[in-house]
């Protein structure tokens, strides 16, 4: 049994709630108790239909609102997965919160009212699904129910999102068109009767037979250093070992290994999980890891295999999301944490904006405004070891931090 | 060979290490907030395998109620004194004598509302930067929405629709003096997923999670535990001789049972996957309203 990370991203009234419930309900992932909550407050506001976006739209201010305003996290489980459902929202002020949302998952369900079709705001959450490179993402045509199970609505709408998917940069990503109704139940965790041209997969289908390989590429490893442990006790007198997290391919007991920034040459002695020593760590492993040789090691330094090593470098070109209300400006300093690592950084330059709709550049943009896409280059106080964020999700982003209030305000992918 | 990544509960095990990892790290004076409950449990076997073979490398501490299960206890104090860890306990009681806080009357009455003075108190007592927490995200609506690293102000209130964006697996626990970090690593692990670790890992819990004769009573279709020093209970309530179990423990005032017969763990794993009733369905401090624990955790509840 695997877990799975699902973004998902709508227009407001796109019935994203609605369908996170429904497949919740569908799978009896539901308790009695959450159940009884629904219906008790469907039946007060008068509805004639469970209304099971209640049961994801947490904080006071959505339930008064009727809208989702930050990401939640709904979990469910089929006999063959775990799934972790970040419930992201789509208004045009919540790029962030998409953003996020997108970051941590491995799949990605797109809603389109099928009464509306291909609108503006798909654009943009189409863009940012393709900007963080989500390997499988699913195109849900909602609503179907209310466009009288058309086939000719849903061969228009996925005519017109196909003319999306040539602009897009990374073009290997996988889409996959499911005609639903979220709120009738159709092909979202059962197949539809009501949609008998449509005979693909229902949408429950299609995640469980996502497979690591459908949803991870094949990276390099990075094995950046958390934590250094020296226990410092009578039967671990000279231990010292590395702890972290292994990201993008494995690391090997005997592997030629080199420590950034230092570039001294090691091997790897021994792997620990707890007190079990292991021959390989796979890849987002929390291991510790020994050397061969007596070096000095800090947290921030990075262990990778010999010949295979990223760019070091002092400066570097990223497409940035802009989080904060206030601007970001050429010149403004802010701390880039990449990984666990944290520099200094001076913005040098904007090189152009993007309008996450496809719509364009702006190469005349001089500062960055909250939910602002754009290409930017940092100059840094000392070198950081990355890799393309197209070759290397983790070893490809980073963060930014304000100074001053220690506030997240953007997110990178380095070009 | 290693698999690591192949189990579901694997991955949830390396991120809650990392997460662990980051604080000792990134915090000068973290703490993990122990209740005596299977998830603080839980916190602290991830806590033990992150640093191996090292210490752990900051305290335990526990706000006693002073209305806990005596079971409790006496788990907790076994626990630390076998893995040598360091324990600090402030009680609730104490904040009730020095006037801080006032204990509540009636049948509802509970202390599970005044720990949270008792625990701010704490955090400035002991400089505090980083509180490791066993919340997890699948327990409540507002918890759904609840970062790793959330950052408390100055009067440890929680400012949910002002919260840092966390992406990726990048932490950022920067904070200025006198704010503090309450950081969740088993976030995303679910109620059955605490269970199945616990059967995994061979970990010991208090005996009043599983199934033994209890003298209890009804009220509103819930079980209460017939404590009479601490449990307010009307004469007409009838005290009966029950099986049950608990699924969380919290304040005695606020944790019902439930009838069960799961007296091994692999039993409780296999009626926690068939039930049909959420965990916190037996709080019943989130009964009070729909927003209740939304409002606790702005005033800087756990």
């Amino acid at each position: 049994m695997e877990v799975l990370k699902i973004a998902t991203a709508g227009s407001v009234d796109d019935g994203k709630s609605t369908l996170i419930g429904r497949i919740l309900y569908d799978t009896k992932s539901l308790t009695t108790d959450k159940l009884d909550a629904i219906k008790k407050t469907s039946k007060q506001r008068g509805y004639d239909y469970l209304d099971f976006s209640l049961a994801t739209d947490g904080l006071v201010a959505e339930r008064e609102q009727g809208i989702t305003i930050d990401v939640a996290h709904i979990y469910f489980s089929t006999n063959k997965k775990s799934y972790i459902i970040a419930d992201t929202p789509g208004h045009v002020e919540y790029t962030r919160n998409m953003v996020t949302g997108a970051s941590t998952s491995q799949a990605s369900i797109i809603l389109i009212d099928a009464r509306k079709g291909v609108i503006e705001q798909t654009n943009r959450h189409f863009f940012i699904n393709n900007l963080l490179r989500i390997k499988d993402v699913v195109v849900a045509i909602n609503k179907m129910d209310l466009v009288d199970y058309s086939e000719e609505t849903y061969n228009k709408i996925k005519a017109d999102f196909s003319e999306l998917m040539s602009k897009r940069d990374y073009q290997d990503q996988k889409i996959t068109f499911i005609p639903v109704s979220a709120l009738k139940g159709d092909n979202v965790v059962n197949r539809s009767n009501n949609m008998s041209w449509y005979t693909g997969e229902s949408l429950l289908e299609h995640l469980e037979q996502l497979d690591k390989k459908d949803i991870y590429n094949v990276g390099t490893p990075r094995f950046p250093v958390q934590y250094v442990i020296r226990p410092k006790t009578e039967d671990f007198h000279d231990f010292r070992g590395y702890a972290g997290k292994v990201y993008g391919g494995e690391l090997s007991v005997g592997d030629d290994i080199v420590v950034l920034p230092s570039k001294t040459k090691s091997k790897i002695k021994d792997i620990y999980f707890y007190d079990e020593k292991y021959k390989t760590a796979s890849r987002r492993s929390s291991v510790t890891i020994t050397l061969e040789n007596d070096i000095n090691v800090s947290r921030g330094d990075m262990i990778v295999k010999e010949g295979d090593l990223p760019t070091i470098d002092k400066q570097f070109t990223a497409n940035v999301c802009w989080m904060d209300s206030e601007n970001l400006t050429v010149g403004g300093k802010y701390v880039v944490q990449h990984g666990i690592n944290k520099v200094l950084a001076k913005v040098d330059k904007i090189n152009h904006k993007i309008h996450p709709d496809y719509s364009g550049i702006d190469s005349e943009a001089t500062s960055l405004g909250v939910n602002d896409i754009a290409s930017v280059t940092f100059k840094l106080n000392k070198p950081i070891f990355y890799d393309q964020f197209k070759n290397h999700r983790t070893n490809g982003s980073f963060i930014l931090i304000d100074t001053q209030n220690n506030n997240t305000v953007g997110a990178g992918f380095i070009q | 060979m290693m698999n690591k990544d192949t189990s579901h509960i694997n991955s949830l095990e390396n991120e809650a290490i990392y997460i662990m990892r980051e604080v000792a790290a990134q915090f000068e004076k973290p703490v993990l907030l122990f209740s005596g409950g299977k998830d603080s449990i839980t916190l602290v076997r991830l806590a033990v395998k992150a640093f191996y073979p090292a210490k752990v490398p900051f305290p335990l501490m526990h706000i006693d109620t002073g209305h806990n299960f005596p079971e409790t206890i006496e788990f907790r104090d076994r626990l630390v004194e076998e893995l040598g860890l360091e324990l600090i306990v402030r009680n609730v009681q104490d904040s009730i004598d020095e006037g801080k806080v006032k204990e509540e009357s009636g049948r509802y009455a509970s202390r599970n509302m005044l720990q949270t003075t008792t625990l701010l108190d704490a955090i400035e007592e002991f400089k505090f930067d980083a509180c490791i927490g066993g919340a997890r995200r699948d327990e409540e609506k507002a918890r759904a929405k609840e970062r790793i690293f959330s950052v408390r102000d100055d009067f440890g209130q929680w400012d949910e629709k002002n919260q840092r964006p966390e992406l990726f697996d990048m932490l950022n626990g920067e904070i200025e003096h006198g704010q503090n970090v309450r950081v969740f690593p088993i976030s995303n692990w679910t109620e059955l997923d605490v269970w199945s670790y616990i059967e995994e890992e061979n970990i010991e819990i208090p005996s009043i999670y599983f199934a033994h004769k209890r003298k209890v009573f009804l009220r509103d279709g819930m079980i209460w535990s017939a404590d009479d020093e601490v449990v307010y209970r009307d004469a007409h309530e009838e005290v009966l001789e029950e099986m049950v179990r608990f699924r969380t423990v919290g304040d005695m005032s606020c944790t019902a049972a439930v009838l069960s017969e799961a007296s091994t763990i692999s039993k409780v794993v296999e009626e926690i996957r068939d039930s049909t009733i959420s965990e916190r369905g037996a709080r019943i401090d989130d009964k009070r309203s729909e927003a209740a624990m939304e409002k606790r955790k702005q005033q800087g509840y756990f």
